[in-house]
């Protein structure tokens, strides 16, 4: 059943909200595929706040079309009271006393909170492997990952757990972890979603995104958490979106071909095979060179990592989270408190960002990579003036096995970083499957702000084929 | 050898808005420790800086006062660096592209007028307190946190001490009249860092530099420039060799200690703040902003002038923006400038004691002091009360708010007397008690005159002017 069906069925009566949340509390319970932070679900406090939705509902107080619906939170989306780790260790005992824009959204919209699902640390990662808590494993085969950084967002999508999760991207981390799980995800337009109560990583890259089991669910959860914010100076749409279903006549659709031989042949196959699906529901379909296709992952680590140097910062073992028993002086509780705290990976992030803003490498590093920035954002500018969107696998391989990608340099983010350095909307969908049977994701890259255009692109897919039937369990 | 010392400052002032720069906290000095702070402005994850606008009008406000190039979009960046009074541990500031360039300012004195160049002018976030208490304990307070300064950064134009203590006075009379910073060095709202090096007379090329930090009074930084340049000369005249570092100024000891050299100086890794779009001022902002900028010291002080005030009283007035306040509420309600300046200049400024620090604590915000003493003024002028009534009722209103002067006069019986009846009364009584000075006047003894002329003031108890008391008397003795 979609997130709609089961928000039609509440509004019929059909079913309660609490025996949703109750049925949900109990596979979240179990957390077969450590999609959940563990204790991050507060059966009691569910299902109280599910009987309050329910009066709400049946007050004709919540008027949305997810209202009842269970939905789970990335645990970098503070909600008031309950602890946000980010699944680092630096994060231990830090509880929010304030809500993410996104989180009252979904209050006022009627939506339950079930828990906060695991994470790589604090986002950073591919594969959802490197959360103080352990690898999230992916429900198609779980001595595989379930990719990341949302890797917890998406396999409870997948495994039928929540028909709805929230997640965030920065440079792929809704779109990967929902292509290795076989769900859907859409990473709106830079700016469509507050960022308040989103732990930062790369403030000008991050966006919260939204998972479930096709294009509708996630378009409708979209434009429940979008729209303007008086705490996010960055968030500038200005109302929530409102999606109108279109026909797709004359869709246009561009190909960067030999950017696709980044990826293995299953997945190239797959791939190319949707693209005739397109061609057979009358979109054209060219090919294109993608420009500056080669720079744009050493310019998203550049970028993404000097501003984790900063926003990371904070995590100083005095005022809130992990503190180093050992610490004696100031420089201890630093030192002692951060080397402690943070796991590997973060703090390759931290040097590299530090090294890249230096005043020796600023010029060299930083400031070329703003400027290859504004040209990738022109050349899409330019790309949207031929097509509306532009098709590519979301990423080059299948969910690998666990432990075979923990070493920080895949690449599994090759397709998805350049949409993000654009601020572009980007959505992954399932269109077949690959090496063992895993799902493969397709992804749409839309223009600015051009995310209804997307969402319907993404639609007609969706209305042909059945891979997103295998996603959702329940 | 002939030294020459060289100095350029970098001035933060704290802006007297009523929030934050970045989230709506109040900036109100003192309260308890972490009362003015939120997620925001204490560093919680997830927070994002709300530029609030009031700070781009003041650095506007203040740029276009001092003549500099007003920047249509200017951009803010992260300063980062790690100490606990910074809970974002990155310092929001502008470096790239800042509200204001170039400007200056005239000093006047010994050396004539001298035009000291601005670098820049950047607006910035404050940064909290840490409060070292009893039992090597310390304690961090983020009220300051956060709260707006504008850093105005001169040209290393300085070069002598008397120079920059007047620089700093046209500074802060500069910033007290456009409202903008309240300019307490003690409460630390106006702050001076030196940059400070020396080179023999007639060198072209700057000695090494040295910056100096915590120096808090006009006095302290005499202090500070005295010591330090004695210091480089110094070393470099026994052949030592000078560093660039950071000295911290202890006024107390009356020395400077090394804080960092530029060996292990920090890189702060300035870059964009990614969560705070560009600022950007239109035309039409910045032509309300420039409508709106109020009457300068120079402007009032030759107002002040023009109607009939000396220069050198124009100038102790207008010497702090609240005392000037003061004037003009008096001269309002009294219609009277030169009794009003005197007033000022005389009675007030000895209430004051003439000391900087009372004149700063000095609130005149509600007018309601200057419609007080705006009343005593015409009382005075109008010869409805003497000098003695007048400076004690001055007094009174000063001490105590709550006190109406009309009310007080009344209730103290210090109208003079108006109508010659009640001097008639008195003066009878003395003819009649002193029967022999009587006589001895109208024998032609002037001298006695003087005698009962002094009964009668001292019976009368200043309440009549001593013009109605001899007509008085001089009738009844002649009738």
């Amino acid at each position: 059943m979609t997130a709609l069906e089961l928000a039609a069925e509440i509004r019929q009566k059909k079913v309660s909200v609490t025996q949703t949340a109750d049925k949900c509390v109990s596979r979240a319970e179990q957390n077969e595929y450590n999609a959940y932070v563990p204790a991050s679900v507060d059966r009691e406090k569910v299902l109280e706040n599910a009987a309050q939705i329910q009066s709400q509902i049946d007050a004709g107080e919540v008027k949305s079309p997810l209202a009842g619906v269970p939905v789970a939170l990335k645990d970098n989306i503070s909600a008031i009271g309950t602890a946000m780790t980010c699944c680092s260790k630096m994060l231990e005992g830090y509880v929010p006393v304030f809500n993410a824009t996104v989180v009252d959204k979904l209050g006022s919209a009627g939506l339950l909170i079930v828990g906060k699902t695991n994470m790589d640390e604090f986002g950073i990662g591919c594969m959802g492997e490197t959360s103080v808590y352990g690898a999230v494993r992916n429900p198609h085969d779980a001595a595989r990952t379930a990719g990341g950084s949302s890797g917890g967002s998406a396999a409870a999508v997948a495994v039928g757990d929540v028909p709805l999760a929230l997640g965030s991207d920065t440079g792929g981390s809704v779109r990967l972890p929902a292509a290795f799980c076989g769900v859907t995800a859409i990473k709106p337009t830079y700016g469509a979603v507050s960022r308040h109560g989103l732990s930062a990583l790369a403030s000008s890259l991050d966006q919260i995104g939204v998972i479930g089991g096709n294009v509708d669910d996630c378009a409708a959860l979209l434009s429940v958490i979008s729209g303007g914010d008086e705490f996010d100076a960055t968030c500038t749409l200005a109302q929530p979106f409102e999606f109108t279903a279109q026909a797709c006549e004359g869709l246009k659709i561009g190909i960067p071909t030999d950017y696709l031989d980044i990826a293995d042949d299953d997945v190239k196959a797959a791939v190319l095979n949707a693209a005739e699906t397109y061609k057979s529901a009358g979109a054209t379909v060219e090919e294109f060179v993608m420009p500056y296709a080669k720079y744009a992952v050493p310019t998203y680590y550049i970028l993404s990592c000097a501003e984790v140097s900063s926003n990371f910062a904070k995590f100083d073992g005095l005022k809130f989270g992990y503190r180093s028993p050992n610490a004696n002086t100031l420089n201890d509780v630093y030192f002692m408190s951060r080397s402690e705290g943070f796991g590997e990976q973060v703090k390759r992030r931290i040097m590299f960002g530090s090294f890249v803003l230096s005043a020796e490498f600023y010029d060299t590093y930083f400031r070329q990579a703003l400027k290859v920035r504004s040209l990738i954002r022109d050349s899409y500018k330019a790309l949207f003036k031929q097509y509306d969107v532009v098709l590519t696998p979301t990423a080059p391989t299948v969910a690998p096995r666990l432990g075979e990608s923990t070493d920080g340099v895949n690449h599994s983010d090759v397709f998805t970083v350049a949409p993000s350095l654009a601020g572009l909307p980007a959505i992954t969908l399932p269109c077949g499957s690959g090496e063992g049977g895993m799902p493969v994701g397709l992804q749409l890259v839309g223009d600015t702000f051009a995310d209804n255009a997307l969402i319907n692109a993404a639609r007609l897919f969706q209305s042909r084929t059945a891979f997103h039937g295998k996603g959702a369990v329940s | 050898m002939k030294w020459e010392i060289v100095m350029g400052l970098e001035v933060h002032a704290e802006l007297s808005t009523k929030t934050k720069i970045f989230c709506g906290c109040s900036t109100e000095f003192g309260g308890e420790p972490n009362t003015h702070v939120c997620p925001g402005c204490a560093g919680m994850p997830g927070t994002l800086p709300k530029f609030n606008r009031q700070v781009l009008e003041y650095a506007v406000r203040l740029g276009l006062t001092l003549g500099c190039d007003i920047a249509k979009r200017c951009t803010f960046d992260r300063k980062n660096y790690y100490y606990p009074d910074l809970p974002k541990a990155y310092q929001v500031s502008q470096l790239y592209a800042p509200i204001c360039r170039n400007g200056g300012l005239t000093i006047v004195g010994e050396w004539g007028e001298k035009f000291i160049r601005l670098h820049q002018i950047h607006m910035e976030e404050d940064a909290g307190k840490l409060v070292h208490s009893a039992g090597n304990v310390t304690l961090m307070d983020f009220n300051r946190g956060s709260t707006p300064l504008l850093e105005i950064v001169s040209e290393p134009d300085f070069r002598s001490a008397a120079e920059v203590i007047a620089y700093l006075e046209k500074l802060r009379e500069t910033l007290m009249y456009l409202d903008v910073c309240d300019c307490k060095m003690q409460e630390g709202s106006l702050r001076a860092d030196v940059n400070l090096s020396v080179r023999p007379a007639g060198e072209e090329k700057l000695g090494v530099r040295v910056e100096m930090k915590n120096i808090n009074s006009f006095k302290a930084i005499a202090r500070a420039i005295a010591y330090e340049s004695e210091r480089q000369i110094d070393v470099i005249e026994s052949g030592g060799t000078l560093i660039q570092e950071t000295r911290r100024w202890d006024d107390d000891k009356g020395e400077s200690y090394g804080m960092r050299s530029k060996a292990n100086a920090a890189d702060y890794r300035y870059f964009p703040d990614p969560d705070l779009p560009p600022i950007v001022l239109g035309d039409d902002e910045l032509a309300r902003i420039r409508a709106t900028l109020p009457e300068m010291a120079d402007k009032k002080r030759e107002r002040y002038i023009a109607d009939g005030v000396s220069a050198k009283v124009a100038a102790s007035i207008t010497a702090h923006k609240n005392v000037s306040d003061l004037f003009e509420d008096i001269v309002r309600h009294s219609g009277n400038t030169k009794e009003s300046a005197n007033l000022i200049s005389g009675e007030v400024m000895r209430l004051l004691k003439g000391d900087d620090a009372d004149i700063e604590q000095l609130d005149v915000q509600d007018g309601q002091l200057g419609r007080k003493l705006g009343e005593l003024v015409k009382l005075v002028a109008d010869g409805k009360i003497n000098r003695n009534a007048y400076k004690e009722v001055v007094g009174v209103v000063f001490a105590d708010d709550g006190i109406e002067p009309m009310r007080y006069i009344e209730e103290k019986g210090l109208l003079m007397v108006e109508d010659s009846g009640a001097a008639r009364e008195a003066v009878a009584a003395i003819l009649k008690d002193n029967e022999s000075a009587v006589e001895d006047y109208r024998a032609g003894k002037q001298k006695a005159f003087g005698f009962l002329m002094g009964q009668a003031m001292k019976k009368l108890g200043g309440t009549a002017s001593p013009d109605v008391i001899k007509s008085t008397l001089t009738e009844m003795l002649e009738g």
